[in-house]
């Protein structure tokens, strides 16, 4: 089976999910689809630059408070202009945080996007008369393509046109990602990960293909933080903190990062995962942690790669 | 065939100058007062023994490292410190001693990659490369030059020995430079097919139009036989920077440099 074809069902599946699933199910494929786009930002930086970001949860935590702040303390109720207004924050943002780090590499970037990571954490949780402190900020009911669906039940909102907005958001993050993946930078970008000397010597910029890379992530995290707010209602500090960083890379190894889609294959494990797990056993995070090893040892590819050996399908090579 | 048949004649100021080039690290002095010029159209190498302060010389030349004194112009411009992107902008390149490429790109990206480079295009998020026919028909005639056409589909870290060198010296090519430097183009490769690619480097020189050439090399038979001038480095020094022949009959450089004695082949 190609890899279209698997899109292809993928896609439909996604499609068909509303009126098919148990409301519980599809409510769940919400946080599915804003993680997905998170981490189709994330690999941009890890897959293809070579970067791995432990602070990406600053810019989660910028989109949803960026959400949160506009439905409640501004007249901005449409979910157009929140998610511009988040991917605004998140490309400012990461303009000046990656113009530090990506002067660095490996162990040394990771511990500097944490650093960061966790100050924006602090703020979010010190500055409480601006951001709630520990218990947040409520999330109003934002208006979808110029649609007040205020009166609508919010099961029905959010299992319905909420998640079909948020398919759509997916949708466009995918195809503008997977151009930017195959253009010109894409290629210059994959350059600076394999060998940044003979990248240099060729004339391509190592930092500033780095940074472009950043800001891109950033944006992407930052608008997939703005779609998880509207369905929990409230947004806190924890979306912030490091813990939800190693979450996403976490996904990511799940589903493997050598392939374009594998993060996103990881995301959607995980949060399944997560549910059925949480459900049985009260201590998930032992699982989880043995899981992490077993995909280290066993399967390094992720899922994708699992996926790869058993039944041979076009892959995407990053 | 000599390296002056490579690279096209004109004549005018140095192409590239170096002057009274110091470099020290620490107490160490690597490079003690080296100056060079190369013009238009000439084949040079470079050669001295280990310690020599070649690495060291090319890595000034090639902006990687700055001097501690001294100047080096290229184009009648000071490159001081510009960085190896800049001048691989401005027209010069390079390949490397020990072998670079990029291990999980093909042959054909890696080249695809100086192309896009060279055409200024790295900057372009949206644009569909595969669709870029100037940039595949741009590696494709590198390929070809380099007779890597038939592997342009292979990983760079599954190809041998042999062929990444030549991928490598290759991706320098197709940034079209107006100078190359070339460190130590053979080393790594055995002598039956050092002559090869001395002739496939020649070539394409020729079908690019490269200004002039620069190799560091220790093969002295590629030394003699495809250099217009040769540039002899001892501890920091140049000990000697004359025609093949004249060097032949120097003898200090002959039993410093060469290790041969006179009348012995």
């Amino acid at each position: 089976m190609t890899g279209a074809r698997v899109l292809a069902v993928a896609a439909l599946a996604l499609l068909a999910a509303p009126p098919v699933l148990p409301t519980y199910y599809t409510l769940l494929l919400l946080p599915f689809m804003a993680y997905a786009v998170v981490l189709l930002g994330l690999n941009l930086l890890f897959a293809y630059a070579g970067l791995l970001s432990f602070g990406h949860a600053l810019f989660i935590g910028l989109g949803a408070y960026t959400g949160a702040f506009l439905t409640t303390h501004t007249p901005v109720r449409a979910l157009e202009v929140i998610l511009l207004a988040a991917a605004v924050a998140g490309a400012a943002v990461a303009a000046l945080v990656g113009a530090l780090c990506v002067r660095y590499v490996k162990i040394y970037f990771g511990m500097l996007t944490l650093a960061f990571g966790m100050v924006f954490y602090t703020f979010l949780l010190k500055f409480y008369r601006l951001t709630g402190g520990d218990e947040g900020m409520r999330v109003l009911r934002p208006t979808l393509l110029g649609m007040d669906i205020g009166a609508m039940p919010k099961t029905d909102y959010l299992a319905g046109p909420y998640y079909y907005y948020s398919l759509a958001v997916l949708a466009l993050a995918t195809v503008v990602m997977w151009r930017v993946v195959r253009s010109p930078f894409g290629l210059c970008l994959r350059t600076v990960r394999d060998n940044p000397a003979k990248a240099e010597a060729l004339g391509i910029g190592v930092t500033r293909n780095r940074w472009i890379a950043f800001v891109i992530s950033g944006v992407y995290a930052a608008v997939g933080g703005a779609l998880l707010g509207p369905p929990i209602g409230n947004v806190d500090p924890t979306l912030a903190y490091w813990t939800q960083s190693g979450n996403i890379v976490f996904m990511t190894l799940l589903g493997g990062f050598s392939h374009f889609f594998g993060p996103v294959v990881g995301a959607f494990a995980f949060i399944f995962l997560q549910d059925t797990v949480m459900s049985v056993v009260p201590y998930w995070r032992l699982i989880f942690g043995a899981i992490l090893a077993a995909i280290v040892i066993f399967a390094p590819g992720g899922l994708m790669g699992l996926a790869a050996r058993v039944r041979p399908i076009e892959a995407s090579r990053s | 065939m000599t390296g002056r048949a490579a690279v096209s004649e004109a004549s005018g100021e140095a192409l590239l100058e170096a002057r009274d080039l110091v470099k020290d690290y620490g107490d160490f002095r690597a490079l003690d007062g080296v100056s060079l010029s190369i013009d238009e159209g000439e084949f040079v190498s470079i050669i001295g023994p280990n310690g020599a302060g070649k690495s060291t010389l090319v890595n000034l030349l090639t902006g990687v490292l700055q001097p501690t004194a001294g100047a080096v112009r290229f184009k009648g411009r000071d490159i001081h410190g510009i960085g190896p992107v800049a001048l691989a902008r401005r027209g010069m390149a390079r390949s490397f001693q020990l072998v670079h490429v990029f291990p999980d790109l093909t042959v054909q990206e890696t080249l695809e990659a100086a192309v896009v480079s060279r055409l200024g295009r790295g900057a372009r998020l949206f644009a569909a490369l595969a669709a870029d026919r100037e940039v595949k028909d741009g590696a494709l005639e590198i390929a070809e030059l380099f007779r890597l056409g038939d592997k342009r589909q292979a990983l760079s870290r599954q190809l041998p020995q042999g062929d990444k060198k030549l991928l490598d010296v290759a991706s320098a090519f197709a940034l079209r430079p107006e100078i190359i430097l070339l460190d130590e183009p053979t080393s790594g490769v055995s002598t039956a097919d050092k002559a090869a690619i001395m002739e496939i480097l020649v070539g394409a020189s020729r079908r690019i139009g490269l200004r002039a050439i620069i190799q560091v090399e220790h093969d002295m038979d590629i030394v003699f036989g495809y250099s217009d001038r040769i540039v002899a480095l001892h501890q920091g020094k140049v000990l000697a920077d004359a025609t093949p022949s004249r060097l032949r009959a120097d003898q200090d450089v002959v039993d410093t440099v060469i290790g041969r004695r006179r009348g012995n082949p």
